[in-house]
């Protein structure tokens, strides 16, 4: 049980020391220690994740156990989803770390150091049981990534992705400041079963409404969700790849994460007779950023710009099955986020690849060239189609329970949500593999000529080389291998939706914090796949598979359109595309409308 | 007279975000991200106090007299040091963008768009 | 603009909404501090409460701001590393070294004799910190302007003397690397990870408050190591680089 605490300072005890030691210490030595670090925490997070399946426990830092039910000291409440964060997010760090091997020339050790700080931040961010702890760990989070995003300082794209990345989620952070104050105040406690404890039975009056959106707007800033992820694309074009893979692959889900933990700790009790008026308000929202990033992740030529979007897409998606606020909801996220996060680390890994091999990370530019490395194009057709959530594999399963639980929730048309984003992504991909490694399509765009110079702009290196060292290849066939077959394992999925379902019991979360009691739970009827769920799936599938086909197959017929059929999508589109501008002050103005829009709603709708 | 810090908070919370939006200069909106964070700092405080109230150090008053809150200043502690190290990176950040860009302004930092 | 404008009359109007929930300034009657207030001096041995809170009983939030402390100023280092084509200006000679102007035989000695004082009172809040406000954070932030002052006395080059970038770094990171191991000591030692290890004392004397000082120390290390590196990488970019870089 002492490990808990060991899996957030044994990577800050690794990165201070590699800091002290790093001006004499070879690159070997710097590797060696990041990565064995990293192997430890995924096999201590991994301990917790098995430990707390059926006795989720509290560990109280300093030995200050509650006093009366009032929580004096700082807790550590793991429970199965918190432990499974945590683990996803030490397996990608470390699988970051294996690959930036052969892939990078780390600029002494400190690239090492600020991964590993990285890692400890996701730890204590998803085991921790305190409020101000989060946000702490949130800072901590948040600071390392600007510094990372803004790596390859020869760059003017870095420095502005970072400047745009830092000072959006700075403003983020301080709205969870402020909700964390409003809180204190009503509650005089900070840890969050006791303030959950303490708003239970009062109804929820404006001061726990607006706490509520405050807090939501700042992790949902973290999440990219519309209108506050204008940074995450921005960030992604320029961030080294290794770092791409931990934004997308699991910081991003981190701010979901903590949406539904502060909901189901804190904000259930109060607001529970107004449970479907806070599902409305957050389908809406995912629905809205499912849609958006799926049609800005189509309309990409530039590599990590176009995975961006896609992200930005699943976040929507996610959201809307937290907002669902069932356990099977919970389960079919939790399911999905493993599956994606490792399917989108691979593929950013694969961009890599490209980006290492020819120096461009232009789909245009690259038309054809993958020819050279069949293995890469495999995998990343292989990715696409696990984007779209192809049937059988682990993002198959979550997405038939998100089915499942939207129809529990007299919501028939959101898996026609969830269908459009997997098309639009999985398509994405899948048309990128049929144009970079089949030579298919054509291989200029007239329009898009300004838009190749910012896809030139922020790459990584401009050498070409002859050769790609097969570990660059071997780490994400390895990924994409887990997220096949993560949902097969027997056990897996029942054993997520158990742990979705306790995390949903708020009743037994105070308990078991707060009291120490071990926790009973309800035995949970494991759900069952129906006929439909395949359907659904497999025709996600086909339809990335068309929209591919007709986009690189296609072209030849454009000329032919009339224009009032290609119109006004065109100017929509080039419209959407204008607000993604990279200038501060715009995210900031969509910032301020994005945190009254969600606050102004919760008031009305939630009294 | 009771609402009035918090009310102070609220305006610098919008005058700070006002200010990141409408900068001509990098500097400027990282000052002004620095007012926004002090909004949060005059809402802790504002929290904590309790009229009469001494300092919660108990060095020369007895231990049972009225003190004000000793939690909400450490987290105005932390508050502080990460606004400190934050304001840092993006100070270094300014100063690079300087050289590469040759301008602070933000509408000159092109970039990034799409 | 306009977006911003309508956005933002929204958002005060929902911000004051909320705040209007607050219990009026003054009237704040919360539990946790109460708690706190009542059983600081008695469980600890510290006077300090505020510091007691820091080290001891939310030490872990602690442990995370110090860390984010340890890897912005990394960041710093990052970001304003030297690149291809930049170097270092040549050094001139020794009576000019990058001096600012306005420096004066005055300043010069003026401020020399205020070094010994800062680093007293430095030392001094640092230690003292579980008996009057004070700890390792503010101690450490006076100690990183002791040698700041030998730069403002005109002698940026002696600054780096007297601070050299490898010494502070090392500095930094082990005053990050000890306040870890305090609380690891507290695992190994007490059973629980971050328990106070060490005896409490008495009450107002120097050595209360059992590992309260140990941590201050450690943080203080690392407060004063961290600003150093950060003043010294910007008036590196400031004084030292110039050349422009080759993109």
């Amino acid at each position: 049980m002492h490990i808990v605490a060991l899996a957030v300072v044994v990577p800050m005890i690794g990165a201070a020391v590699l800091v002290g030691i790093r001006l004499w210490s070879p690159r070997l030595l710097n590797d060696l220690i990041a990565g064995g670090v990293a192997l430890a925490v995924v096999t201590l997070c991994a301990i917790l994740l098995a430990r707390s399946a059926h006795h989720p426990f509290a560990y109280w830092m300093g030995g200050w156990r509650p006093n009366d039910a009032v929580a004096i000291g700082i807790s550590f409440s793991v429970d199965q989803l918190g432990a499974g964060m945590a683990t996803l997010a030490a397996v990608l760090v470390a699988a970051a770390l294996i690959y930036s091997w052969r892939y990078f020339d780390g600029a002494d050790g400190l690239f090492h150091a600020l991964m590993l700080l990285f890692m400890a931040a996701m730890a204590g961010f998803c085991l921790t049981g305190d409020l101000f702890n989060m946000l702490v760990f949130f800072e901590l989070m948040g600071a390392v990534a600007y510094a990372l995003t803004a790596y390859r300082i020869e760059e003017r794209g870095p420095l502005q992705g970072a400047i745009n990345f830092a000072i959006s989620n700075s403003v983020g952070a301080y709205a969870i400041f402020t909700g964390i104050a409003l809180l204190y105040a009503r509650t005089g406690a900070l840890n969050m079963a006791q303030i959950g404890h303490a708003l239970d039975g009062h109804p929820a009056d404006p001061l726990v409404i607006v706490a509520m959106s405050l807090l939501f707007i700042g992790f949902l800033t973290k999440a990219a969700a519309v209108p506050v992820h204008f940074w995450l694309a921005d960030a992604h074009a320029v961030a080294p790849t290794p770092v791409c893979v931990l934004f997308s692959g699991v910081m991003a889900e981190l701010g979901l994460y903590a949406v539904a933990r502060l909901y189901f700790t804190i904000f259930a009790g109060a607001l529970g007779p107004h449970a479907e008026q806070l599902q409305a308000i957050l389908v809406a929202l995912g629905t809205v950023t499912a849609i958006w990033g799926g049609v800005m992740c189509y309309a990409q030529r530039h590599l990590k710009r176009l995975l961006a979007f896609s992200t930005i897409s699943h976040i929507g998606v996610f959201l809307c099955g937290i907002g669902l606020l069932s356990p099977r909801g919970l389960a079919g996220v939790a399911t999905w986020v493993a599956g994606h996060g490792l399917n989108k680390a691979a593929l950013f890994m694969l961009v890599g690849v490209l980006l290492h091999r020819f120096g461009t990370v232009d789909e245009f530019e690259l038309h054809g060239r993958g020819r050279e490395i069949r293995v890469a194009g495999v995998l990343f057709g292989i990715g696409g189609l696990l984007l779209s959530a192809v049937p059988g594999v682990t993002s198959f399963f979550g997405k038939s329970l998100l089915d499942s639980a939207a129809l529990e929730a007299h919501d028939p048309w959101l898996p026609a949500v969830f269908v459009i984003s997997s098309i639009l992504t999985g398509g994405a991909v899948l048309r990128v593999t049929g144009r970079v490694f089949m030579g298919w399509g054509a291989s200029e765009r007239e329009e898009d000529v300004q838009v190749a110079g910012a896809a030139r702009e922020g790459d990584e290196e401009t050498t070409r080389r002859d050769h790609t060292p097969p570990l660059m290849l071997a780490v994400p066939a390895v990924l994409l291998v887990g997220s096949i077959v993560l949902g097969l394992i027997g056990g897996v999925v029942p054993g997520i939706e158990r742990a979705a379902a306790h995390f949903h019991d708020h009743a037994a979360y105070a308990r078991w914090v707060l009291r120490g009691q071990p926790a009973h739970f309800v035995p949970v009827a494991t759900s069952h796949v129906e006929a439909f769920d395949y359907l659904y799936a497999a025709g996600a599938t086909v339809g990335a598979l068309a929209l591919a086909a007709l986009t690189l197959f296609g072209y030849r017929l454009l000329p032919r359109t009339p224009s009032a059929v290609l119109g006004p999508p065109r100017t929509a589109l080039a419209a959407l595309r204008r607000l993604h501008s990279g200038h501060i002050g715009d995210y900031i103005a969509w910032w301020t409308a994005g945190a009254a829009a969600l606050g102004g709603a919760s008031l009305v709708l939630l009294r | 007279m009771s609402f009035l810090p918090f009310a102070v908070a609220a305006w610098l919370f919008l005058a700070g975000l006002y200010g990141i939006v409408s900068s001509r200069s990098l500097i400027r909106a990282i000052l002004s991200l620095t007012v926004v964070q002090s909004a949060t700092y005059v809402v802790l405080l504002g929290v904590g106090y309790s009229k009469g109230g001494q300092a919660p150090i108990f060095a020369d008053i007895p231990q049972t007299s009225k003190a004000v809150d000793p939690v909400v200043q450490v987290l105005v502690l932390t508050d502080v040091v990460i606004e400190a190290t934050v304001t840092a990176m993006l100070l270094a950040l300014a100063v690079q963008a300087h050289k590469r860009f040759g301008s602070l302004d933000p509408q000159d930092l092109r970039a990034l768009q799409d | 603009m306009v977006l911003f404008g309508v956005a933002a009359v929204g958002f005060g109007v929902v911000l004051v909404y909320g705040l209007s929930g607050l219990p009026a300034f003054g009237h704040y009657h919360g539990v946790y501090g109460k708690v706190i207030n009542g059983i600081g001096v008695t469980e600890r041995h510290a006077t300090d409460l505020v510091t007691a809170l820091n080290f001891d009983i939310r030490g872990f939030d602690t442990l995370g701001e110090e860390f984010i402390l340890f890897g912005s100023v990394l960041g710093v280092v990052l970001i304003l590393r030297q690149m291809r084509g930049e170097h270092d200006r040549p050094r001139q000679h020794e009576a000019d070294e990058h001096t600012f102007a306005g420096a004066s035989e005055a300043l010069r000695a003026l401020s020399l004799a205020v070094i010994p004082a800062i680093l007293a009172i430095g030392i001094y809040i640092v230690v003292h910190g579980q008996l009057t406000p004070g700890g390792g954070f503010q101690g450490g932030v006076i100690l990183a302007a002791g040698p700041l002052v030998v730069f403002l006395a005109g002698r940026y080059l002696r600054m780096r003397i007297v601070a050299p970038h490898t010494l502070v770094e090392i500095g930094e990171a082990a005053g990050a690397l000890g306040y870890a191991l305090v609380g690891l000591s507290g695992l190994v030692l007490a059973g629980v990870f971050f328990k106070n290890f060490l005896p409490l004392g008495i009450a107002g004397h120097l050595l209360s408050g059992g590992q309260m000082d140990l941590a201050s120390a450690a943080v203080g290390l690392e407060v004063s190591g961290a600003f150093l590196v950060a003043f010294g990488e910007f008036l590196d970019q400031a004084m030292v680089v110039s050349g422009s870089p080759r993109s």
